[in-house]
């Protein structure tokens, strides 16, 4: 009996392995060592991490080449490697999040900020309020009435021509050339830069209102291109998971075919659509872009969005980062671009958990 | 009596069916029109750059001599975004589909893609204000250590708003679009092939190896042309990052333009022949992504049939 035991641990599956702990012992010894180094050249959290998860990986590498071959410590630092790049992709986001935070924080908290617009806000007050300590004056009122008036124009444009492409794509079409052509188009839409969007509806306004309109409609004109194209292929996506059976129950009855899709189809995949439209739309609220070149920028409330030029988030960011206000005292303008900055990512964030929310809300009743 | 009524009702339902197929096919018409007017509008705008005298162009020596150094720009931009992109993007995708535990790789997925949803003006924000003034020192290091290199010639920028820091925010916005494409595909690759290599022994890394990545050849080459016509189009990120100047070679000096962030600095003050000009740049930069995205596409229709990329 002993004699078959030792016979199996020498089988070849079991022998050459490191211990299930080796791990944990490499991962301290890393962290041990690591914090040694770095007592040498100052302490640094940043670097200390970084260099623990670098001895980690080698120290682990390398006992496994030393006692499981080669084969296994490819594989170790294949392992290394793959789960190293995914904590430095969450790097950015970690960075970029925690910058908007601490940055925006303070001039989101500034009393006034969401309730007022720039109008009236110079270099003067910019100056005054640093020299004193006061808080920053302004506010971004008018920027989230312009962002909200464009993108629900926006909205209003793309939904009808992409809801309709997606069902003329799943129900009339029945794969035809035509179809191919629309899909093709639609994902070469999806490439339109967001710059060139703007530039044509720049374009277009130019020949038919006169060079140099820049009205809040001309913008949401521009941000339609860039939506339409996601609300169709998602639409189309939701359509197409549509069973078969509820449409041929419905024309079994006697139903005409618009029918059908209005009070069938549609209200199955709404939840899809729903969703798919309000992705849609956080995507293109954050567009900055085509807004430079179509809405210009304003400082002053304007809720026309067919007349004058118009302010928005995104723009608001951007201007209040490149010229700020106060070119002596650029700081009440940073304070004011991270602010809006914040309000922008929560609005987003509020956009795409909003999706998920109206997916669940609009879901078909199953079951009683 | 009732049979009028009948007919009249069917009517009815006739012309409802016709009026709908008719607004879903003019829909679908809509938007080939659409594209054909982005290419026709950007096309008349633009028509005024060629003809005016070579003289009256930025620069004074004619359209060409103007674009070719911002579409330099923008390919290194885009090339440099890539470099760094692709192999992070690809092992975020592998590790997300093959290495996470399964409860958790639906949550990173979202992580990842979260990084898709924050809009471009603040990346470009991020990178000017942390990204950029914390590049100094890795950019003067390399100045003095790699400077034999044209690419890390110095003097290295006092303020960290190069090229290369333009290149690595775009990475970072490049990234979760190649990631999600990829991961997509590493989904859907045979599950028969992968238990098959394991149970002939194969490691982890050899069955991925073996059984995935060539299968996801086709998809990871379309994810990345996805992933290069976002980057080259990309406008307020380079702008706010970069401080532009004439087409250098080096990485970490300030210089270089992109036709994306070129266009946006320029054309709220643009009017007259320079409104053309920017126009015609514009139109060169959708050309070439337009170009981009349609190799991209026929690739991945090329593999639809075991892809999931579409």
């Amino acid at each position: 009996m002993a004699t078959l035991m030792t016979e199996r641990k020498r089988s070849a599956l079991t022998q050459n392995r490191l211990p299930k702990y080796t791990p944990y012992v490499v991962a301290g010894a890393a962290i041990v060592v690591a914090a040694a180094l770095m007592a040498l050249v100052g302490f640094n959290v940043f670097a200390w991490a970084l260099l623990s998860a670098i001895l980690f990986a080698a120290g682990n590498v390398t006992s496994s080449a030393v006692v499981e071959g080669r084969r296994k410590a490819i594989d170790k630092l294949a392992t290394s490697l793959v789960v190293g790049s995914f904590l430095v992709a969450l790097l950015p986001l970690v960075s970029v999040i925690w910058t908007v935070l601490v940055n925006g924080i303070p001039g989101l908290l500034t009393p006034g900020f969401l309730g007022s617009s720039m109008n009236g806000v110079t270099g003067v007050q910019d100056n005054a309020s640093v020299t004193n300590n006061t808080p920053v004056m302004g506010g971004v009122y008018h920027a989230l009435v312009g962002s909200v008036l464009i993108t629900l124009w926006a909205t209003l444009i793309s939904v009808p021509v992409g809801l309709l492409t997606s069902i003329y794509l799943v129900e009339y079409s029945a794969g035809n050339k035509f179809s191919k052509v629309i899909t093709f188009l639609v994902d070469v839409m999806t490439g339109i830069p967001s710059i060139v969007a703007g530039l044509f509806a720049t374009a277009l306004f130019a020949l038919i209102m006169g060079p140099g309109t820049k009205t809040g409609f001309v913008a949401a004109v521009a941000l339609s291109v860039l939506m339409i194209p996601v609300v169709v292929r998602s639409s189309e996506e939701m359509l197409k998971i549509v069973p078969n059976e509820l449409r041929e129950a419905s024309y079994a009855l006697g139903v005409r075919k618009w029918r059908t899709i209005l009070k069938i189809v549609i209200p199955t995949a709404i939840s899809g659509i729903a969703s798919g439209v309000t992705l849609a739309i956080a995507r293109v609220i954050g567009e900055t872009a085509p807004l430079l070149v179509t809405a210009g920028f304003a400082s002053s409330i304007n809720t026309n969005v067919f007349a004058g030029w118009m302010a928005s988030l995104p723009t608001f960011i951007y201007t209040q980062i490149m010229t700020p206000t106060s070119p002596s005292n650029p700081d009440p303008s940073a304070q004011r671009a991270w602010a809006a900055a914040l309000l922008l990512i929560l609005l987003v964030m509020a956009l795409n958990f909003g999706a998920r929310l109206v997916a669940r809300i609009f879901a078909p009743k199953t079951g009683r | 009596m009732s049979n009028t009524k009948l007919a009249r009702r069917a009517g009815t339902g006739r012309t409802g069916d016709q009026v709908f197929s008719g607004a879903a096919l003019g829909a679908g018409v809509l938007i080939v029109a659409i594209l054909f007017a982005v290419a026709m509008f950007l096309v008349i705008q633009a028509l005024p750059t060629f003809t005016a005298p070579r003289s009256e162009s930025t620069g004074g020596e004619g359209f060409f001599a103007y674009i070719f150094p911002i579409v330099i720009g923008t390919l290194i931009a885009a090339m440099i975004a890539l470099i760094i992109a692709t192999p992070i993007g690809v092992a975020v995708a592998l590790f997300i589909s093959h290495y996470a535990p399964r409860s958790l790789a639906k949550g990173m997925g979202y992580v990842v893609d979260l990084l898709a949803a924050i809009p471009s003006v603040i990346y470009g924000a991020w990178g000017a204000s942390f990204l950029a003034s914390s590049l100094k020192g890795p950019y003067q290091w390399l100045a003095e250590n790699l400077g034999w290199i044209p690419i890390f010639a110095g003097p290295a920028s006092g303020t960290g708003k190069t090229i290369l820091t333009a290149g690595i925010v775009l990475a970072v916005m490049v990234l979760p679009i190649i990631a999600s494409l990829t991961r997509e595909i590493f989904l859907q690759a045979p599950m028969l092939h992968q238990e098959a290599a394991l149970a002939l022994g194969a490691t982890r890394w050899e069955m991925i190896r073996m059984a995935v990545l060539p299968f996801a050849r086709g998809g990871i080459i379309s994810a990345v042309m996805l992933g290069l016509g976002r980057a080259l189009g990309e406008t307020l990120a380079v702008a706010l990052v970069l401080s532009s100047g004439p087409l250098i070679a080096s990485w970490i000096r300030s210089g270089n333009q992109t036709i994306a962030a070129e266009i946006a600095l320029n054309f709220p003050e643009a009017f007259g022949l320079r409104m053309h000009e920017l126009i015609a740049a514009g139109l060169v930069l959708f050309l070439i992504t337009l170009l981009v995205n349609v190799v991209a596409r026929w690739i991945i229709s090329r593999h639809k049939e075991f892809s999931g990329a579409n």
